[in-house]
Formats: structure tokens, sequence, C-alpha cells
């Protein structure tokens, strides 16, 4: 177990990194660059001239409508479909994802939107779901259950959730922190890359905002992260890199200190659904 | 570091863990019968009727374990009543017909009741059609063959007894001898179903598998995503039913020595009963060993107390409905008040 000294999740709010690398010089490879990555469904073009980076250390955000191509990128990234053209590197390497376990054991984890847990067991239970640590031999192996509770208690509190009882069934915890849950289990499992499938979207405000504090806690702790969304707010609040994605291609690639978040906001709108938008950002802002 | 923490979750208290836990409803409804029946039935608290009410539930669960288990899991196995009657059946025949050693009917019955507990398992995981059609299927499949074959062999709905055969008393120890344990007499099956509480208990909490259990019970989904083997799991458990069917056949077949074709349809049900009143969730994901057997126990004590307090037995049905309504009911209650977060 290695101690991980972060900074509090509360940092959500930009601070200047400590690390003094800016967005678009990395020192090394992304972590996972798409370049020109395409992908059809039979005659049907789901996605076309595609490109991405993810950095360590940094938030890449996926941004579009629905429709707009977002799952079948991140399923290309999550290994559960081939990608037709163009090229995926991994760390600098070239490469094809064969499955979903494939793109796991090269340390990519996804966090789906119906979260991959079992409501009525123990939160330490879920954690170690399918990896679960074990101790003795022979028909006395056992799960390590001490180890178990443990680590998961430790493993929610780097991430700034103090759960108390680790014994209660995670279907007791809300919709945001079942999200925080998974994303410490896949933090913990090693990941290098975090990919996480419209977090906050079935979530309030403010659960919104502590899902957030999460993401950024997981890219304060070194991985790289990539956020779909719909919602540009929440984007701009972590992201380093947008990507915006419309009817299957890319219309929009940005680094932050390239746009703003109006900018942001009107190129992932336009045209008539602007109007709508407009309306719900002044509910938004009173 | 600053933490968040939920001022919603409560420290849960003792009492709380205590309601959590799946037995308990079937705890308290098998006290409130046995004190029913020690006031009601005169002798109903002598050892020798204590050894028959635990001897009636020890038949009952043998198979509530592997049956709670696999309800566990999210399944149900109609076959299972059966299967102990085709268990029995093949070992009876296969001994009798290659006038073999009993012992090798026995293990030829296991091997086929494994199989057709994996064949259970592999069409439920396969087809991916309900496990209530798929084991009312084998159900009736084995109910018909269990006739037919007895009938085409033997000749009648009976097997023929194996009773002189070799190896006969040694498998009679085994599976249905008498022990006297400090002056009382313990039926064999009594052990059976402790260890296999034990062990099934060992494996629901202790180890992987169990883990696996109650995922693929409580989201299948989820468990498939994380890398749980879902289908070896289900095939697993179907297998441990088959496996609980073995033993409860080979009872069948030693305490006697001929099988009745025709028996074990309806058992399937009772199996399912006492795994409910133990506190297993119909839907999956959630129970235990121990609430099955407390649920096969409260079988046991109704199904004699009533002959102990001499009453019509007609009645029991009567009794074993209630009990399933009201323990149900305080189970859903139970696990409303445990889960509860305000």
């Amino acid at each position: 177990m290695t101690e991980t000294t972060g900074r509090t999740p509360e940092a959500v709010e930009r601070t200047p990194r400590t690390t003094g690398r800016t967005p678009g010089t990395p020192e090394r490879a992304p972590l996972i660059e798409l370049t020109d990555v395409s992908k059809h469904y039979g005659t049907v073009r789901a996605l076309q001239g595609v490109s991405l980076e993810v950095h360590a250390g940094e938030i890449t955000c996926v941004l579009g409508d629905n429709g707009a191509g977002k799952s079948t990128l991140i399923k290309t990234i999550a290994g559960l479909h081939q990608h037709d053209g163009g090229t995926l590197r991994i760390e600098g390497e070239e490469t094809r994802l064969a499955s979903p376990r494939d793109a796991l054991d090269r340390g990519i984890a996804t966090v789906y939107q119906d979260l991959a847990v079992v409501p009525l067991m123990p939160v330490w239970r879920n954690f170690f779901l399918g990896s679960e640590p074990r101790k003795g031999s022979g028909p006395f192996k056992r799960l390590d259950i001490g180890l178990m509770r443990r680590t998961t208690r430790e493993a929610l509190l780097r991430m700034g959730i103090d759960l108390r009882d680790v014994d209660q069934p995670i279907g007791t915890l809300s919709g945001g922190e079942r999200q925080c849950v998974a994303i410490a289990r896949a933090v913990h499992f090693g990941a290098k890359v975090l990919i996480l499938d419209e977090p906050t979207a079935a979530l309030g405000v403010k659960q919104s905002g502590v899902v957030l504090k999460y993401v950024a806690a997981a890219r304060d702790q070194g991985l790289g992260v990539v956020l779909i969304t719909h919602n540009p707010h929440h984007a701009y609040l972590v992201g380093d890199r947008f990507v915006l994605l419309k009817r299957g291609t890319m219309v929009g690639r940005h680094t932050r200190d390239e746009i703003t978040l109006e900018e942001l906001t009107r190129q992932m709108a336009g045209g008539s659904e602007l109007d709508d938008l407009r309306h719900e950002l002044e509910k938004d802002t009173p | 570091m600053e933490r968040t923490s939920d001022e919603r979750i409560l420290q849960s208290s003792p009492l709380r863990k205590l309601l959590s836990r799946p037995e308990l409803g079937s705890v308290v409804g098998a006290l409130a019968v046995f004190v029913f029946f020690a006031v009601a039935a005169d002798g109903f608290l002598r050892a020798s009727s204590l050894s028959t009410v635990l001897y009636a539930s020890s038949t009952i669960g043998i198979m509530a374990v592997p049956v709670a288990l696999l309800m566990i899991g999210g399944e149900f196995d109609l076959s299972a009543g059966v299967m102990v009657t085709s268990s029995a059946l093949i070992s009876s025949m296969f001994s009798y017909q290659m006038t073999a050693n009993t012992w090798v009917g026995v293990g030829v019955s296991l091997l086929v009741t494994l199989a057709v507990g994996a064949f259970n398992g592999f069409m439920l995981t396969r087809t991916k059609l309900p496990s209530f059609i798929i084991t009312l299927g084998t159900f009736l499949m084995l109910t018909g063959m269990n006739l037919g074959f007895t009938k085409l062999i033997d000749g009648t709905v009976s097997t023929k007894t194996i009773a002189d055969m070799e190896g006969f008393p040694s498998a009679h120890a085994v599976f249905a001898s008498t022990l006297t344990i400090g002056g009382v007499q313990v039926k064999v099956t009594i052990l059976w179903w402790l260890g296999l509480v034990a062990l099934a208990s060992w494996i629901l909490l202790r180890t992987r598998a169990g883990n696996w259990i109650f995922a693929v019970g409580g989201n299948q989904d989820a468990a498939r995503a994380v890398g749980v083997p879902v289908t070896r799991t289900k095939i697993a458990l179907y297998m441990g039913v088959a496996f609980g069917a073995w033993i409860s056949g080979q009872h069948l077949l030693f305490s006697f020595d001929a099988v009745q074709s025709g028996e074990g349809v309806g058992n399937e049900l009772i199996y399912i009963i006492a795994a409910v009143i133990g506190g297993c969730l119909i839907t999956g994901g959630h129970g235990s060993a121990v609430g099955s057997a407390v649920g096969a126990l409260l079988f046991g004590m109704t199904s004699k107390g009533i002959v102990f307090a001499e009453w019509n037995p007609d009645w029991f049905k009567f009794f074993l409905g209630a009990m399933l309504l009201l323990a149900t009911l305080l189970n859903a209650w139970v696990r409303k008040r445990a889960e509860a977060t305000t």
C-alpha cells in the first residue's frame, strides 16, 4: 500500500499546478492518444475523425449531445469494440484493445453510468468484488476480511470520503457516494486512466459538485481522466482539454487556455438548441 | 485532511446490526413455535421427541441449504424434489441391475445427479430463460423418467430391494444409521445437515465464491462487469443442489431398501419455503445458510408438533402456509427497519 498525499478534493477550483506543466507541452507520451479515429456500425457512421489526448494528472472532457458518439468513443477506449480507422496509442505504443479485460490490464478503468455495484452487498464486499484478496491455503483459503475492510476505508478516505460503516449495504449510499466508491475502486486497483461515463447526469446540483471533487481527487493522484458529459459547466470546472462531438464527428478540440466557458457552451449547443440552453442557463443563475 | 462525512449516516448500533441479519425473523418465529408446542403438546420437550423433530427437520434441511444458496444466487430449482428420488432410483437400479456393490451405485448416482444439476445450470446460463421455466422442464422430465424407467426395468412403481447386496450395511451406516449420543437416538442425517450448514456458511461468508454468489444474485450485470464468472457460479450452484439431492436420495434409499418412484413431487416447494422463511430474498442477493436451517427446523417442529399435540395432521399445510406468510412479512419489515437510512 502506497500512501498518496494527494491534495484535498476541495481544491476543485483551479489552483496553479505544482507540476508546472502546461497542457499541450507534455514531457512524455500521452497515456492515451487517439488520432483520426473512426468507427462504423454497418453502414452507419458512428465516429469520424476523432482525435484526443489523455495525460497523467489531467482531465480530458468529451462533450456532446445525445447521439453525438460519446458512448462509441468511450467504448473504443474501454475495449468494448475496436476502431475501424485511425490509430489508438497507449503510452506511445500503437495498439488495439481486444476486450474490456485487455483495457483493464493496461490500466484503463471505466466507471459506467449504471455503476457496477451490487446494492444489497456491504461497501467493502462491493469494493473488492471480482478481485478479492485471500489468505490461507488449500481448503482454508479464505477472504482476508480484515484487510478488505481496512483497505476500503483507507482508499475511500484518500478520496476524501469518510465512511464510518463500510458494512452498510452500498445501496444505502446516495448516488453520488456510490459513484465515488466506484471511482475510488478504480483508483485503488491501479488504474492509470479513468473513464467516467456521464458521472453527473443523474445527480442533483450538490451531488454533482461532490462527484466532481472526487474526479479532481483522482486527477490529483496522477490519473488521466476522461470525463464524458453533456454539461459544459461541469466540464469547464475541472477540465484541462475539451473535445466536442456532434453527430459522430469532432467539431472542436481545445485546451483550457484556448477557450472560455461561454465559447464552450456556444460550440456545444449551436443553432436552434441555443435558445433552450439559454433558458436553462438563466435558471441556473437567477 | 478535511473529510466529507455524511451526517445522515448514523452509527449503527448492535441492535441494528442484529436486525439486519437475514435469519432474525425465522429465529423469532422458531422460538414462538417452539414455545407454543412446548405448552400445547405433551411430551414435545422429551429428548426422544426433539430427536424426531430434528430428524424431520434434517431431511428438509439438507436440501434447504443448497436451495438457499441458489436462491441467494438469484435462481430457483423446481426439479430439486424429484431429483432426490431420481438420485435414489439411479443408485438402487444400477446396483441391482449390475449386481454391483451398492457403493458403485452410490458413486454412479452422484455423477448422474451432478450432471442433471450441471444441465440445469448450463441450460439456464446458455438460453438466458428464467430458471422457473428451465427447472420446471427438468422437473417434469425427471418425474416422467422416474416412473417410466422404474416400470420399464422393474415392472412396478418401486425398485427391488437391495438390502442383501454387498456394501449395503456400510452405505446404510453412512446415509441412514441411528447413533446414540448421550442416551438419545440421533439420526445420522442430522450430522449431514449440520455439516452442510457449516460448510455453506463458510463458503458464503468467508470465501471468494460466497462473494460471487451474493453478487450474481444481487446484480448479475454488475458482477459480470467487474470480472465475476457469472456462468460458472450459477452452474456450480445448481450442482450444489444436485449434491444435496444425492445425499437426500441415498438417505431415502438406505433408510429402507427400495424406492417408490413417485416420491419427491412437491418437496421442491418445501425446500424453497424453508429458505424463504429463513430470510432468503426471493429475488436473490440476500439470505443465509443458517436461516435455511431455522426454516427447516420450523418445518420439522410444526409437522411433528401437530402429531404430538394429537391434532389432525391435515392442518399441517395450513400452518405451513400461515408461517410462510408471517415469516415473509416479518422479514420484509425487519429488512425495511434495518435499511432505513433516516
